[in-house]
This record gives structure tokens, C-alpha cells and sequence, in this order.
């Protein structure tokens, strides 16, 4: 959450708590995968990791995005 | 994977509630320890709630989680009334159960295709015409010369078939084994290859193998046989068969699940057609002919043409046919020639059995379904009264928010319930049922055998019958559940439309229901009682039966000899021989001519008997003597009373003469005897004639092939002694072979086999409807009274009296009961009429058929009734106002 906002520059916000019902349903899609690790302090957490299907679908996300973009600069570029 | 991963959180919902908090806590406790502010962190994260609610909702199936949650409160709630709950159980699993049980044996029996290709297009020939009795008839067998001739007319369009149906025959595997049986049937040579079957072993008859009599002497057995004679060893193949004088070469084994077309008998062997030797005569009909369409002519189109050009074919050969109409009248004839060919779907295969059992099976199918519905009704009700006493928690979860959808789910899952557990424990009963009950179906020695397999078909009813007795169950009370109104409800108001006028409705019903169960089992009870009891004319007491047979036949003499040893056995009373035994499967008739005039248009039943016969059957002599030894057929005759009504009317006719046929030798009558019931307990009584042992053929002699000692023994057991006997007839040595032991007893037994299925069932299910009903109507009378006992309090402090009371309780509900015995009785004469052919002396209009049902009803409404005016009596009328 800090890394977009800091990378948005302060643009994208979002409350960190929304987090995770995004990254269940991520999992759900089967797109990530969890596992629970036991930290340091003993304290159990999860971390998630990318799965091929997520990295397919990462990129069809991605090349829909684009194109979704470009379709609206052209439009805006136009009026 | 995804689908599977929520159904399994939505059983598990507990510990993915956890997990998700446990996730959230993790990541706030990290925040703050990498050093953030508590709060800020708090308010950067949103609401924790909001966000494992989120989570919860894409990981979890919801209308199963809450199908769960339904189906649990639905197991508190039956676990609440434990009794009354396995009673429900007991009673659904019962109706399902029958219900599965009797479609099991419809299906297999009438519905299930054959296990072979294209049996969609088969078809089975048959020509309806007028009997010799006056009545039309279904002739459904052909002469072989017939068929093939119809075979070369159509072959371009479709093949015929010919299948005899499969005869239990003596049959032995080496020279000196004993006899055993088999079922034979004799097939042509194209079955197996239009059927598409495959040899389970060795190869299967051909074409080739069907070209004419003693050129190819192959049998096939059917895998059945194989299994359970042979132990499936494959050495079989090349064994010798012994049939008669033939000898036969097993080729080859038939595939796993053919066992022949006709339903009801598994046929172990199939023999070439041409082998038997009826097959080059043209006069004798004895084989089935089925019809396969080639898979490229349409059955819409061609049928019919075909049908037409089948018709002028076999008429053409009957016309042709010298031997078909010897000795026939112009009339018999003109009736016999004037037939209409018809063509009836065989893809499930055709047998007597469907034939006699066909209605029986309809009528158990009424029953079951009857008493399944009211089982139901009872438990409906049941529900029906649990849901009015939880209109106030209807109430109260409609006021927090349940939707309408979510409460007739409640009800409905716990109908569901029920359903199951019912039809868990009535898969079970179906499983034992349906093969008890075709086990009871033929005689013990030749039982009914009829795969039923469990399969999709059988699956997919029970599925379906688990879907309507659901709905049966729950749909009314989950609808009244979900039409409450939560103010009424709760303000603790009468919630209209009483449940009491909805349970008295179903109480009506089920009174239908179950005077029509007890109206038809009380007729199927009455007639097999009447059957039973018919007067048979001669004695059954223990009188053994041995059908012997001799292989190239014997002279009389010799026979006689053996009735003679047979007689100095110990404890053989008397010994006498007949031809066929009375009451059996054989039945030979034979025109009657009096002084050489024409014969009359009704032949008479004849029986070959030898002295002594009379007596020993004890049928006593009307007027005339009993055979002498010397006596000789043609020669002497003795006849039965409706013999001399027929043929000599008013007249004596001791030493008057008759002749089989015109031409033919003279037979004087001896001895007249009462009538007996010989041949079908069903029909009237019929002229019959009994001619002399001795046959003699022109002054010679005459062999025979097979007859019947009749034994009347000391013990009570007449089996006790019967493989002594049949030991003792073999170690003669004289050619005489015993092919069957039977008791006459047996045989009359053998004759009610149907009815007296039919009364057991109807029986059984008639107490258990009535049972139920019982219970039915005891529930909805206590929940009356119940209900009503504030009014009934009331009545009784103002001085109503006991008379009153009990009025009020019963009046109403008495009153449903006679609405619903009257739509019963209406019931009960439309089915009656449909099942006609099965009655035997009795009318559906018979008063006390009418008055049995009635009086074991009203009986039963009365038991049923007295708890709950009892209850009713004893209301305290202080204590009720108190309460108020």
C-alpha cells in the first residue's frame, strides 16, 4: 500500500484494509498462491506469490489495460 | 478447484473465520511494529470487519453455507420429536421403497430394452382373429415354412427372426448322467448376427448352421448357463449335449447379458431352428417371428406396406397349405382365414409373463404409490403442524430480515431430510423386495428370472420420486411458513388460513387413499379365496406326481409292469397312470363325432387314463364302471357329466358310441363321471372324455412316449418317497425315465400362483395403509382437540355437556372422513373397472366390498379418535381459564 501510494506519487489511495478481500479473490481465481510462514517474532503470516496463471493473466490484465488507455487518449486526443 | 475450495470453506466456515482474522491481526501488528502509530495505522487499514466480511464472500459457496446452516437446524428440529421423526422415517422409506421396488420390476419386465443392437427396430408378428370359443384372440406363433416364405417377401426392407419361446426340456451332458433340465429355445441362424452379439467363448450360431435338420447339430449356451452350471470353463466348448435321440456340439458361449427375448425365462441353450423337427411342418404353428428393419428404411413409412404385403403372403401359404385346414368346417375355417396381421414393438422383448403380469404389476404400482402418498400426507401434516407452531419464529425471522426464498429453503431442506434419510433405509427394502417378490412370481420349480440391475434407470426414479415426495412434503407448509404475517404472529393472533382446515383437507385424501387400497385388496382377497375354494371334483391329498418319459416310447405293457412294481414299494397306497396329470400344463382336445355326423362346432379335452386312475384321484363313477384292464382305446370311454349335456342331451348314454372325427373308429361309453376342474380353475367346467391306456393302432399295439403315475401315498409328504421312486423307475432298466417330480397339490397351487401373489401384496399393503392412516388420522384429531381446548374449556364452564363435547371433537372430522370415504368408493369403481380381468367371482359392486373397506375404516377412525376425546374429556375448564 505504501509502495503505491509512494510510487503513484500520492495519487492511488486506497485503505489498506481492502488489501485483502482483492487478494482472496486473487486467490480464489487461483492467480496467487498463500502460504502461512512463521516470522521471526513467532507470529504466523501469510505471503503470497504469483502462479503461471497468474502471470498470464497479469499480462492479458495488463495488454487490456493498455489498450483501454490508448483507446481513451485517442478519444480525448480527438475532442 | 476454485468451486471445490468454497464448498469446502463453507463446511469448514469456522476455521476460515479464524485464518482471516488471524491474516488481518498479522498485518496490523507488523504495521506497528515497524514502528507506525497505532492509530494512524488503524484508521490506514479501514474497517477490519468490513474487509474479512469482503474476504469471506469470495471464498465461501453462500447458498450452500447457508444450505448447511438449514440442513443442521433442520436435524435439531427431528431430533426434537425423536419418535415421531423415525416414524416419519419409517413410514417415507416404506413408500419409497415399494415404489422403487415395483418399478424395478415394471422396468425390467415390460419397459427395459433388450441388451442387443437395434432394438428400437424390432418388431414382434402376431394375428388377431376369432377363437374356436368365440372370443378373439393373439396369436403370436408361426409355422416355419411360413416365415420363410414371409422372409423372401420383405428382405429388402427388413429380416424376420424366428424364436421359439424357451421350453424347459430334459437334457443330459453324458449318456449315463442323469437327466437335468435346460431352457431350449431353437433360434434361425440370422439372430445372433442381426442382434450384433459377440461370443463370449468359441463362436455363435451363423446363417450356415441353419440349413436343415441333423446338418449342423450346434448348440450355443448363454453365458448364464455357462456360469452357473459350467463354472465359466472354457473346456465346454466341443462337449456333447443329449436331447432326446439328437447329439449336440457346443460352439461357443453367448455374450454376458443376453438372455434371450423372452422377459422372465433366461434361456441357458440356443439351438439352429431347423434342428427341431417342427421346423419342415407346415401345419404346426410354434416359433415367434420378430421383424428387424433395416436401419435405413423409416418405420413411419414402411410399416404399414410391409405389414400388408406380410398378410397376403401368409394367407396365400395358409390357402396353399393342405395339412392347416384338415377336418376343419367351412366356418372354423372361414374364421381361421379371416386374421389381421399385426406388428407390436419388441424391443423389450415378449413373454407370457408380460402378458399375465402386466396388469398385476399396474395394480401394485396403484398400491404403492397410494400408500406412499399417504405416508406422506401423515408426515406433511407432521410438518405442517410443527411450522403453525413455529409461526412465532417464522415471524421472528422475517422481522430481522429472512427473506421469503430463505424460508421455504428451511422447510424445505428439512423435507429434504426426511426424504433422504427415507430413502436410504427404502433403497435397502427395494433391494430385498423386488427379487422376493419376483421369486413369488412362477412356480418354485421353474421361477421367473429377470435381471434387475440397479443402474441410472432405476437411479434416476428413485432421484425423481425423492424430488416429488419433497415437494409433497414441504411445499405446502413452507409456503404457508413463508406467507406469514409477523405482526399477527407475534402479537401471538390466529394465523389465517388455519392450519387445521389444510390438515383435515390432506385427512380426506388420505381416507381416499386408503378406502381405495382396501376396496382393491379386499376384491384381490375375496377372488383368490374364491379360486382357493373352488370345488376341484377330485382329491390333492398326497398324491405324488411322477412326469416319466421313454425316450423311443414303450409298449403299455411295460408301462403297466411299472405301476405294478411301483405298486409293492412300501408305503405306496395305490399307483395309477394318466397321460398328463390333470391340472397341469397339457391340454389335448379332439372333435366329436356322433354317427359319423360332422362334428360339432365345441371339441371336447380328452385324457389317457389307466383302471384305477378314477379311484385314485378320487372322482367317484355317476352311473357305468370304471376301465378294465382288458379295456382298449378306441374302444371303451367313460365322459363327464357335461360331456353327456353337450353331446347326448336328455339321453343315457351308457353304451351309446362316438367317434373322434368323422371316419374314425367307434368308442363306447363305459362310466360317466361329475365334472373336475382340469385344465384352468378360471374357466368354467368343459366336456371331457377319458379314453383307456391301451391304445392299439389298427390291432397293434401303440408305443408311448410319456406319461404320468399318479401316486397316493401313506405319508403325509408325498415328496417323503419321491427320489426313492425315481431311483427305483431308473434302476428298471427298462427305458423309463422319471423328467419330473410334482405333487398335485402343486400343480393346484401352481394354478392361483398370480392371485395369490397378488392377495398377499394387496394384503400386506392394505394393513399398512391402514396402519398409517390410523396414525394419520390420530394426529389430526389430538392436534384438533389442542388446538381447540381453550374453546372446549369455555364449553364446559358454561355447561356444556360430556354428549356435546365429544360432538364437537368428532362431528366435523367424521365428516371428513365420509367425504372421503365417498371419493374412495368413486375411486375404487374406476379402478375396479381396469382391473377386471383379475377378478375371479366377484364384482366391484358386491355390497360387502363395498361394506369391508368402510367398517375397517370407521373402525379405525374410532381407535384413532378415542385419545383424543378422552383428552378432550378431560380438559379442566378452571385450569384453561386460568391460563387465559
Amino acid at each position: 500500500m505504501v509502495a503505491i501510494a509512494s510510487t503513484s506519487g500520492d495519487v492511488l489511495r486506497a485503505e489498506e484494509g481492502s488489501l485483502y478481500p482483492a487478494l482472496h479473490r486473487m486467490e480464489e481465481a487461483g492467480w496467487i498462491r498463500a502460504e502461512w510462514i512463521r516470522k521471526d517474532s513467532g507470529r504466523r503470516a501469510r505471503v503470497y506469490e504469483l502462479t503461471a496463471a497468474g502471470k498470464k493473466q497479469l499480462g492479458v490484465e495488463e495488454s487490456r489495460w493498455q489498450s483501454v488507455n490508448l483507446a481513451i487518449n485517442r478519444v480525448l486526443r480527438e475532442v | 478447484m476454485s468451486l471445490w475450495s468454497r464448498i469446502s470453506n463453507a463446511v469448514h466456515g469456522e476455521r476460515l473465520n479464524r485464518e482471516i482474522d488471524e491474516e488481518l491481526q498479522s498485518h496490523m501488528e507488523e504495521a506497528i511494529a515497524s514502528g507506525r502509530d497505532p492509530k494512524e495505522a488503524h484508521r490506514a487499514f479501514g474497517s477490519a470487519l468490513r474487509a474479512g466480511e469482503a474476504s469471506r464472500d469470495f471464498r465461501v459457496a453462500g447458498w450452500l453455507e447457508s444450505l448447511i446452516a438449514d440442513l443442521r437446524f433442520g436435524w435439531r428440529q427431528l431430533g426434537r420429536n425423536k419418535v415421531a421423526s423415525a416414524a416419519a422415517v419409517l413410514s417415507l422409506a416404506l413408500g419409497i421403497g415399494s415404489c422403487v421396488a415395483a418399478f424395478r420390476l415394471i422396468d425390467a419386465l415390460l419397459w427395459r430394452p433388450l441388451p442387443i443392437s437395434g432394438s428400437s427396430r424390432l418388431y414382434v408378428l402376431s394375428r388377431k382373429l376369432i377363437g374356436p370359443e368365440g372370443r378373439p384372440i393373439e396369436d403370436g406363433y408361426w409355422a416355419t415354412p411360413d416365415l420363410n416364405l414371409m422372409g423372401d417377401a420383405v428382405k429388402d426392407q427388413a429380416d424376420l427372426i424366428a424364436i421359439s419361446d424357451a421350453d424347459r426340456t430334459d437334457i443330459a451332458w453324458s449318456t449315463d448322467d442323469d437327466m437335468e433340465k435346460a431352457h431350449v429355445a431353437y433360434v434361425s441362424g440370422n439372430m445372433f448376427p442381426l442382434f450384433r452379439l459377440e461370443p463370449a467363448v468359441g463362436r455363435l450360431l451363423n446363417p450356415a448352421d441353419d440349413r436343415g435338420p441333423g446338418l449342423n447339430p450346434y448348440a450355443v449356451l448363454s453365458w448364464d448357463y455357462w456360469n452357473y452350471r459350467f463354472g465359466r470353463d472354457p473346456h465346454v466348448l466341443g462337449r456333447s449335449l443329449h436331447m432326446g435321440d439328437q447329439t449336440l456340439q457346443i460352439i461357443g458361449v453367448g455374450p454376458r447379458d443376453f438372455t434371450g427375448t423372452e422377459k422372465g425365462t433366461v434361456t441357458d441353450i440356443f439351438l439352429p431352428l431347423s434342428l427341431n423337427r417342427l421346423a419342415t411342418q407346415d401345419g404346426v404353428d410354434w416359433h415367434r417371428t420378430f421383424l428387424m428393419l433395416k436401419p435405413s428404411v423409416d418405420p413411419a413409412i414402411a410399416l404399414e406396406p410391409l405389414r400388408q404385403h406380410l398378410s397376403a403372403v401368409s394367407r396365400a401359404f395358409e390357402l396353399g397349405c393342405s395339412t392347416c385346414l384338415r377336418g376343419m368346417t367351412q366356418t372354423d375355417i372361414d374364421r381361421y382365414l379371416n386374421k389381421t396381421l399385426v406388428f407390436n414393438p419388441a424391443g423389450a422383448g415378449i413373454s407370457e409373463l408380460q402378458r399375465d403380469y402386466r396388469r398385476l404389476f399396474g395394480v401394485l404400482s396403484l398400491l404403492v404409490a397410494l400408500v406412499l402418498l399417504i405416508a406422506s400426507v401423515n408426515v406433511a401434516n407432521m410438518m405442517t403442524a410443527q411450522a403453525a407452531a413455529r409461526a412465532h419464529e417464522m415471524a421472528l425471522r422475517i422481522s430481522i430480515g429472512a427473506g421469503r426464498r430463505r424460508l421455504v429453503q428451511l422447510i424445505l431442506s428439512q423435507s429434504a431430510l426426511l426424504a433422504l434419510l427415507a430413502s436410504v433405509v427404502g433403497a435397502f427394502f427395494a433391494a430385498w423386495s423386488a427379487p422376493f417378490v419376483l421369486s413369488l412370481v412362477n412356480p418354485p420349480d421353474n421361477p421367473a428370472r429377470l435381471a434387475l440391475p440397479a443402474d441410472w434407470r432405476v437411479f434416476l426414479f428413485g432421484f425423481g420420486l425423492i424430488i416429488l415426495v419433497v415437494l409433497l412434503l414441504g411445499l405446502l407448509p413452507a409456503l404457508r411458513a413463508s406467507a406469514v404475517r409477523p405482526v399477527a404472529a407475534l402479537k401471538g393472533g390466529e394465523d389465517p388460513p388455519s392450519p387445521r382446515r389444510l390438515m383435515r383437507g390432506a385427512m380426506a385424501l388420505q381416507v381416499a387413499f386408503c378406502f381405495l387400497v382396501l376396496f382393491l385388496s379386499s376384491l384381490f382377497l375375496t377372488s383368490f379365496q374364491h379360486l382357493q375354494n373352488r370345488p376341484l371334483g377330485f382329491s390333492t391329498d398326497r398324491l405324488l406326481l411322477l412326469e416319466t418319459v421313454a425316450g423311443k416310447g414303450q409298449l403299455p405293457v411295460v408301462w403297466n409292469q411299472t405301476a405294478d412294481a411301483l405298486r409293492a414299494i412300501p408305503g405306496v397306497n395305490s399307483v395309477a397312470i394318466s397321460g398328463w396329470p390333470l391340472l397341469g400344463r397339457i391340454q389335448i382336445n379332439s372333435d366329436i363325432s356322433i354317427n359319423n355326423a360332422p362334428p360339432s362346432p365345441t371339441p371336447a379335452f380328452f385324457l389317457i387314463v389307466s383302471p384305477d386312475w378314477l379311484s385314485t384321484m378320487k372322482i367317484p363313477l355317476v352311473s357305468g364302471r370304471d376301465f378294465r384292464p382288458e379295456d382298449t382305446s378306441p374302444g371303451a370311454a367313460i365322459v363327464n357329466q357335461t360331456f353327456v349335456k353337450t353331446f347326448f342331451p336328455g339321453q343315457d348314454p351308457i353304451g351309446r358310441t362316438f367317434q373322434r372325427g368323422v371316419n374314425q373308429p367307434l368308442n363306447k361309453i363305459v362310466g360317466i363321471t361329475p365334472d373336475v376342474s382340469d385344465h384352468d380353475l378360471r374357466e368354467p367346467n368343459r366336456a371331457v372324455f377319458y379314453v383307456p391306456f391301451n391304445a392299439i393302432d389298427k390291432s397293434v399295439p401303440g408305443v408311448v412316449n410319456f406319461a404320468t403315475f399318479a401316486i397316493h401315498t401313506d405319508a403325509q409328504n408325498p415328496l417323503a418317497l419321491a427320489n426313492s421312486l425315481r431311483q427305483f423307475i431308473a434302476q428298471s432298466h427298462n427305458g423309463l425315465r422319471v423328467s419330473n417330480v410334482t405333487t398335485q397339490l402343486d400343480l393346484f397351487r401352481d394354478q392361483t400362483i398370480r392371485e395369490r401373489l397378488l392377495a398377499m401384496l394387496a394384503a400386506f399393503f392394505a394393513a399398512v395403509a391402514l396402519f398409517l392412516a390410523g396414525i394419520g388420522l390420530y394426529a389430526v384429531f389430538n392436534y384438533s382437540v389442542l388446538q381447540r381446548r381453550r374453546e372446549i374449556g369455555i364449553r364446559m364452564a358454561i355447561g356444556s355437556t360430556r354428549a356435546g363435547i365429544v360432538r364437537i371433537v368428532t362431528l366435523d372430522s367424521f365428516l371428513l372422513v365420509a367425504i372421503g370415504g365417498c371419493a374412495g368408493v368413486a375411486l375404487g369403481f374406476g379402478a375396479a373397472r381396469y382391473v377386471e380381468s383379475l377378478f375371479y367371482q366377484v364384482k366391484a359392486t358386491d355390497a360387502d366390498m363395498i361394506a369391508l373397506p368402510t367398517c375397517a375404516i370407521l373402525l379405525t377412525a374410532l381407535v384413532a379418535t378415542l385419545p383424543a376425546v378422552h383428552r378432550a374429556l378431560r380438559t379442566d375448564p378452571t385450569e384453561i381459564l386460568r391460563a387465559e
